[in-house]
């Protein structure tokens, strides 16, 4: 196998929507041994489906078995790995009050994002862009001192 | 119709055309068994075990190929049931389980005889159904039996709510299924088909290379005739035994592990593999680096993800190896045979150089021998299942297979305890055949009890236990790769096997001799009881050639080069 470096992909799945498909599917990538780094599951629009977005990690061989494990499971419809794709993952930040709320509300924005709620201590800041500058909004978030983060995990499409 | 969910698990049943279902009764599928007693399409076995019932179900369905059935109650009843699971779909076997599960409102409150069933499954089963109302169970039925037979068969459980199987509703069994999300691919894809034979064409040292897969497609009338018609040798795994027929001359013999010089020679030397339904199991491919190094790899498998997934393949082909072969035979119309003359040739030195043998005694049976001779006497007649350690391997090497689904053994898990109850299901499918279980005095008695149900159900299978007084199998290992510390694999404390049997209801036999083994199988085919043939055999015998686990191919342990006669005698 020519490519045998551990690189990030991001895998579509789309299921029957009937109960335990999802466990079918993380038990598929306990038991085999398969990363997940991020996992989002949502009902398709007016069909029976769902679409479950996977990122994970693997080299060449591991991500083709990855694939054709999935189509494996009966209740898996489709599996995507995608090659190009639009990419975005969504994240809510809590900060307390005292801190300088137009600096965050600055940053926030320069991520497509703002404040989305202020609380008596705390405000939350949202933003949905792409990962890579998720991850660079989390690390510049530091420094006003956030209490909570939670990132949505990444959903993504097809060009 | 009307009628309660217990009558519809008997319809389905029936109407799938099951003769017999293997079982064991319990709380939760007590509806089910009421229905059984007052129905009389199929017949029940009650094993007395429910792994064992599993198991027996798992036979049925290898000596026929069709779906087995078994019946199991929830929790603990469930809990047996998974190692016959676990074996059956390791080896890709159809079955049907069907299991009781505590009524809905209990589901999720560790009811009494609570178990997860699908959770606990779902790595060891091709699919399952945790059933959640009446209306779906007719469908779930359906779609169970068609699971477990299409595409790459297996196992599937079907685990059913006691207050389901009481309810009342119409019953109307679906003559189709249709699921979206389940096609499997039967036909191959003609250009890769037609590239394939292109390669072999340009072979000089092909070799076909059989797997399980084939059994399961039914398809070695076709992979005789592709052999023939090229001339192409071909090596089996240990799951394909009796696809070519032992007297086949272009059959070389089983690789891997326990293969025999010729085979494993032949793959480490190809150039070009055939990979028919096998799927490089690491006990055939040793170390997988130097596993058909200077081959290009043809492989045929109806699981996609079998391809690629341990050997980069050249020419995939997912499809029915029936279907395929349908394809390739005819456009292979104008190889000449000659073409692999000289490849033929160096085989054929090999196989000179190092057959598969071992040394003969006047004193001491021979595992080999005592294998053999059950070939001569019963030969192909016979079907014969086996439990696992050495004398698994002897069977799998000795035994002049002449035909697929005459070699029943667990494969892939490695099933201690598979044999007896994988017997008494060849025999209710095959009564007009000798069922000879090939076992040892360590797996025998992993699930004994069964000979209570041969007796009961008048099932004469025939139980030649090689009896080493050792887990032979692992003793082996001990010797070789622990310096003789032989830690917990002595068993010179025994039952007495003669009493135990006669105890069931079989007969005993104790064998040390030649001739007595020769009148013991006589008489145990004219008794037609089950029974024991208790053959005592050289203790420290060592199964060879061998692969030491993780090694080359080609680097084999051979019987003339190990001392392994009379050690420590
Ligand atoms: C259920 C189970 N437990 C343990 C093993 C490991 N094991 C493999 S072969 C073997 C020894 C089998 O002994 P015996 O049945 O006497 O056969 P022999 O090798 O002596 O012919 C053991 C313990 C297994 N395969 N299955
Ligand atoms: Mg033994």
């Amino acid at each position: 196998m020519p490519n045998t470096t551990n690189e990030r992909r991001v895998i579509s799945v789309v299921v029957m929507n009937e109960s335990s498909v999802l466990a079918r599917v993380t038990a598929l990538f306990a038991g085999r041994g398969y990363n997940i780094e991020s996992l989002t599951v949502a009902p398709i629009p007016n069909s029976d489906m769902s679409h479950i977005t996977i990122e994970t990690k693997g080299n060449a061989r591991v991500m083709e078995q990855i694939t054709k494990q999935l189509h494996k499971l009966i209740p898996v419809y489709k599996v995507i790995e995608h090659e190009e794709m639009v990419e975005k993952e969504m994240v809510l930040v809590k900060f307390p009050i005292a801190e300088n709320l137009s600096d965050i509300a600055a940053l926030a924005a320069a991520y497509n994002g703002g404040i989305v709620n202020v609380g008596k201590e705390m405000v939350v800041a949202q933003v949905a862009d792409e990962p890579k500058r998720v991850k660079h909004f989390i690390e510049a978030a530091q420094r006003y001192n956030p209490c909570e983060i939670v990132r949505g995990g990444v959903v993504a499409i097809e060009r | 119709m009307q009628m309660s969910g217990a009558q519809m698990v008997c319809e389905a049943i029936i109407a799938e055309g099951v003769k017999t279902v293997f079982g064991y009764p319990g709380g939760a599928i007590m509806h089910v068994y009421d229905e059984i007693y007052k129905q009389n399409g199929f017949e029940h076995i009650l094993n007395r075990h429910e792994q064992a019932a599993v198991h027996a179900a798992d036979g049925y369905a290898r000596a026929t190929g069709e779906v087995g059935v078994a019946m199991v109650t929830s929790g603990p009843g469930f809990t047996n049931a998974v190692t016959g699971l676990a074996t059956a779909y390791m080896d890709s076997i159809p079955m049907v389980v069907i299991s009781g599960q505590v009524p809905l409102s209990l589901i999720g409150t560790d009811g009494f005889q609570e178990i997860d069933a699908v959770g606990i499954s779902r790595p060891c089963t091709k699919h399952n159904f945790l059933v959640r109302s009446l209306e779906e169970l007719p469908r779930i039925l359906k779609e169970a039996f068609y699971l477990a037979r299409t595409g790459r068969p297996g196992p599937v459980l079907v685990d059913i709510p006691k207050d389901i199987t009481v309810e009342i509703g119409e019953f109307k069994y679906p003559e189709s299924v249709n699921i979206p999300t389940y096609k499997p691919t039967y036909k191959g894809n003609n250009r890769q088909i037609e590239k394939a034979v292109e390669a072999i064409k340009k072979a000089k040292k092909p070799l076909l290379y059989l797997g399980g897969g084939v059994v399961a497609s039914n398809a070695y009338k076709l992979v005789r005739e592709l052999a023939e018609k090229t001339q192409i040798p071909a090596v089996e795994t240990l799951m394909a035994r009796g696809v070519m027929g032992a007297k086949n001359p272009l059959l070389l013999g089983m690789l891997g592990m326990h293969g025999n010089y010729a085979s494993n020679m032949a793959m480490s030397e190809t150039d070009l593999v055939i990979s028919l339904g096998a799927r490089f199991d690491d006990r055939v491919t040793g170390k997988l680096s130097e596993f058909a190094k200077y081959a290009d790899v043809i492989h045929v498998d109806i699981d996609p993800a079998n391809i690629s997934k341990l050997v980069d393949v050249d020419y995939p082909i997912v499809g029915d190896i029936t279907q395929v072969l349908e394809k390739m035979i005819p456009l292979l119309e104008g190889v000449n045979p000659d073409r692999y003359q000289a490849w033929r040739e160096i085989l054929k030195r090999y196989d000179e150089l190092h057959p598969q043998s071992y040394e003969d005694s006047d004193e001491v049976i021979k595992p080999q021998w005592a294998i053999e001779r059950i070939g001569e006497l019963v030969g192909e007649q016979a079907i014969i299942t086996s439990d696992v350690g050495q004398h698994q391997m002897w069977a799998a090497q000795h035994y002049p297979f002449d035909r697929p689904r005459q070699w029943i053994n667990s494969g892939g898990l490695g099933t201690m305890g598979f044999g007896l109850p994988a017997a008494i299901g060849a025999k209710r499918a095959c009564p007009e055949k000798t069922v000879i279980n090939i076992t040892g005095d360590g797996s025998i008695l992993m699930n004994v009890q069964e000979l209570v149900t041969a007796a009961e159900y008048k099932t004469p299978v025939i139980n030649v236990i090689l009896n080493n007084h050792f887990l032979g199998m692992v003793r082996q290992w001990q010797t070789f790769f622990y310096e003789k510390r032989y830690s917990e694999t002595d068993l010179t404390f025994q039952p007495n096997w003669k009493m135990l049997v006669e105890a069931c209801g079989g007969i005993g036999y104790d064998v040390t001799t030649k001739e007595e083994f020769d009148a013991a199988l006589k008489d145990a085919i004219e008794k037609d009881k089950v029974c024991f043939m208790n053959v005592a055999v050289n203790r420290f015998e060592n199964v060879l050639p061998m692969v030491p686990a993780g090694g080359a191919l080609f680097n084999m342990m051979l019987p003339p080069k190990i001392e392994n006669n009379g050690e420590e005698k």
